[in-house]
């Protein structure tokens, strides 16, 4: 038994060598962990990651217009955008003759509806038109452009013609361009008319009332959970179920109430009157602007911030703020300086909810927030199940979706991510 | 594609599997009243009939159009009729999302022999819609909050001397730009004409500007009947069976104005894409609920016109409050003295552009 001596690789009992059989034992290891989360990680995968990619995707994604129109747009390459004249026979004989297709898969008037966020009237251009193209009898027609313009004089309008050949090929980046109030123009990007810009007013405004309202669940959830960590336990489990007890009711019967309390002939303004403090005819406007959407939204995103609070702060020991006091702190230095950095980690958890959950919520905003309290998520929900924009919708989320990334890495770069705790 | 075979494969299979039990049919509504008076005209007669079949309701019709997209993108259509507004209804026929339907041979005719396409007239306004109910916008004003004047015009809602207050309109373009243009002076039949251009559209804002400050703008139908029974406005515009049920069902001292109310349509499609087995199901299930009774029967559980003119004469009296529901009619003719109809070859083309300016003045 001359170990020392030894210069080979240790063995294992088997003979292997023992990093390598470590190795494997490792992996194996590994591999049994792997399975044991696959189920899981493949649901998240196929219900959550595969979903939202693939809604992203949408908003880059275009090829809607080259498969319906091959050949016109391969025609269309010839035609300088910037002369004000027509395209040439070629570009409207190879339109007929993708229209009779699109039309025999009845797509065209799907086209329509998609050309038709770029230029108003190609939606029923299409349509009206493709009653017609549908009987032409393709061989016995001379010239395709004066068929067309029979039809319609708008298929010789040049800027139906600029529209179709800026969104011609199979990705475009005019859904961005849009939801930053710009748009493709013939030489280049520019903004759009000044009575059209509204998604970066949003953006902004939905950034500025999400801190608003992170702000004020802070001031007034702190309180409380410091409240609930700090009674005997009989008394802050009864506190708790009050916080609960609103968790638990329905976000509408929560908006509704708020509604009921805030308008002007509402319990407030009526309480307020009663007592004099205000007159009859200038009862105070507290619904329907973002006051109202902040007042409703603090109290819906609370318990999110109290219970994160909460948990933090049962897990800090008493004795130190009784030991920072007995050392001959006041009240107010032994909180503030023992006691307060240590629930630290309950703040930023409890904001992180808070901000990203009130970012993408648009129910409250829509039923209290009049005009000047809606946020960009209304606008999401508008092209999502109104308009049927879902490339704009795709677009406006992702870059929702990038923001609150970027406000994310921020966050882990000032104060960092491992100081979050949630309990 | 892979996964939409698979998905499509697996719709087919889940079917088939359902079908096995028991005749399903989903039939997609708005819920609430509408719903009611549905199940109490159509279904229940409908299974009564056809003790095979067996009606369910899914109250998505608000979200119809975007569901039936992301449905037909999955390759699996769960539901066999859809009721929604005929401005859907386009999109969804554009869209290919909608079964094309022939009003003459899939449609029963009138009872003296009138063909459906006749019937229904000029109000089948897509290759795949069958309407049901002509139902109206229009307004309602406190009758405490007038005075001795009560309004009998519509330009009252820009008149906030005579009658201050608060009044509530739809947070959309449609409707509003066409009161404000009429209240601008434009003539009724030149509404369109104006709107379609840039500064039309621009003097249509700046009408509505001279009442920002008084607007609640509403975007549920219910917004407007509470806040008139709430004092909170003076008056507002909503759908005419909501005004119905507060003034006649919970007697609030509310008053219709029916002055250029804007008509609009409701009805039913098919969803393409549905097997040959489910397509016939539906299209008998549209045959029985489109017939000329059937569409008489609704207007006694709700305040809205059939869609058949031969429907009309028929509407009898109110099933709980027994009042004769004629008068309450949006076509009736006392009511129907200055009317729109919803320009729906208009708005298919321009709801977005002038949306878009339309939010982007009200973020102002």
């Amino acid at each position: 038994m001359s170990d020392a001596t030894d210069t080979g690789p240790v063995l294992s009992a088997d003979g292997k060598p023992l990093k390598k059989s470590l190795a494997i034992a490792l992996r194996r290891e590994k591999m049994r962990a792997l399975m044991l989360i696959a189920p899981l990680l493949l649901f998240i995968l196929i219900t959550f990651i595969m979903p939202i990619a693939d809604m992203l995707f949408r908003s880059v994604e275009n090829s809607i217009v080259p498969n319906t129109l091959p050949e016109t747009v391969v025609a269309l390459q010839d035609w300088d955008p910037n002369s004000d004249e027509a395209p040439d026979e070629a570009v409207y004989a190879a339109l007929a003759r993708d229209m009779q297709i699109a039309i025999e898969e009845k797509s065209h008037t799907r086209l329509g509806s998609r050309l038709n966020y770029e230029m108003t009237g190609i939606s029923s251009l299409f349509r009206k038109s493709g009653r017609q193209i549908k009987r032409w009898d393709m061989e016995g027609i001379d010239s395709f452009k004066a068929e067309f313009e029979d039809l319609d004089e708008d298929w010789l309008d040049p800027e139906l013609w600029k529209t179709l050949s800026t969104y011609s090929s199979k990705y475009t980046s005019g859904y961005f361009l849009n939801s930053v109030d710009l748009q493709k123009g013939a030489d280049g990007v520019v903004r759009r008319d000044e009575n059209q810009r509204i998604y970066i007013t949003l953006f902004k405004r939905t950034l500025f009332m999400s801190l608003v309202i992170m702000g004020s669940c802070v001031l007034l959830g702190y309180p409380i959970a410091f409240l609930l960590a700090n009674l005997p336990t009989r008394t802050s489990n009864l506190l708790l179920i009050l916080v609960l007890l609103p968790f638990w009711t329905s976000l509408l019967v929560r908006t509704s109430a708020w509604k009921v309390m805030l308008q002007q002939q509402g319990v407030i303004n009526d309480t307020l009157v009663w007592l004099g403090l205000v007159d009859d005819g200038a009862r105070l406007i507290m619904i329907n602007n973002q006051f109202g959407t902040i007042v409703a939204m603090t109290h819906i995103l609370l318990p999110f911030m109290i219970l994160p609070l909460y948990s933090v702060m049962q897990t800090i020991p008493v004795s130190y703020v009784r030991a920072a006091k007995s050392l001959g702190a006041t009240n107010w230095t032994s909180f503030w300086r023992v006691y307060f950095p240590q629930s630290v980690p309950g703040i930023g958890a409890g904001c992180i909810l808070v901000f990203i959950l009130s970012i993408g919520y648009y129910i409250t905003p829509e039923l209290v927030g009049g005009t000047k309290g809606v946020f960009i998520s209304n606008r999401i929900a508008y092209h999502i199940s109104s308009s049927l924009n879902w490339g704009l919708a795709a677009a406006l989320g992702t870059i929702l979706l990038v923001a609150v990334l970027t406000l994310y890495w921020v966050y882990d770069k000032i104060v960092g991510i491992d100081n979050v705790k949630l309990g | 594609m892979k996964t939409r075979n698979f998905l499509a494969i697996a719709g087919a299979v889940a079917f088939a599997a359902s079908g096995a039990l028991a005749q399903d049919m989903t039939i997609v509504s708005w819920g609430g009243a509408y719903s009611k008076s549905q199940q109490n005209a159509y279904h229940d007669p409908y299974m009564a009939a056809n003790p095979g079949v067996n009606i369910i309701n899914d109250e998505s019709s608000a979200e119809a159009v975007a569901k039936l997209r992301a449905m037909n993108e999955a390759g699996n259509i769960t539901w066999d009729v859809v009721d929604v507004v005929a401005a859907d209804a386009i999109r969804l026929c554009d869209e290919g999302l909608a079964m094309e339907i022939d009003a003459d041979s899939q449609l029963a005719p009138a009872p003296d022999g009138t063909s459906a396409s006749d019937d229904f007239g000029d109000l089948l306004v897509s290759d795949c819609f069958i309407p049901q109910i002509v139902y109206s916008t229009t307004f309602g004003y406190r009758t405490d909050m007038v005075g001795d004047t009560p309004p009998t015009d519509v330009c009252a809602i820009f008149d906030t001397e005579t009658y201050p207050g608060k009044r509530s309109l739809e947070k959309r373009p449609i409707n509003n730009f066409e009161w404000a243009l009429i209240c601008d002076g434009v003539a009724k039949d030149e509404v369109y004409d104006v709107m379609e251009t840039p500064e039309g559209q621009q003097r249509a804002l700046d009408k509505l500007a001279t009442i920002k400050d008084d607007v609640i703008w509403w975007s549920a139908g219910a917004d407007t009947p509470q806040l008139l029974a709430d004092g909170e406005v003076v008056m507002g515009s909503t759908y005419n069976g909501r005004l119905f049920s507060v003034i006649e069902e919970q007697k609030q001292p509310v008053a219709m104005l029916w002055d250029a109310q804007v008509f609009d349509l409701d009805g039913w499609i098919i969803p393409a894409g549905l097997s040959d087995e489910r397509k016939q199901a539906a299209l008998d299930y549209l045959y029985f609920a489109t017939d000329t009774q059937r569409l008489a029967d609704q207007a006694k559980y709700i305040s809205y016109g059939p869609a058949r003119a031969s429907s009309a004469p028929l509407v009898g009296k109110h099933a709980d409050l027994g009042i004769d529901m004629a008068p309450h009619m949006p076509t009736d003719p006392e009511n129907a003295k200055n009317t729109f109809l919803y320009n729906y070859e208009f708005w298919a083309d321009y709801r977005d552009d002038i949306d878009a300016k339309f939010q982007a003045w009200l973020a102002k």
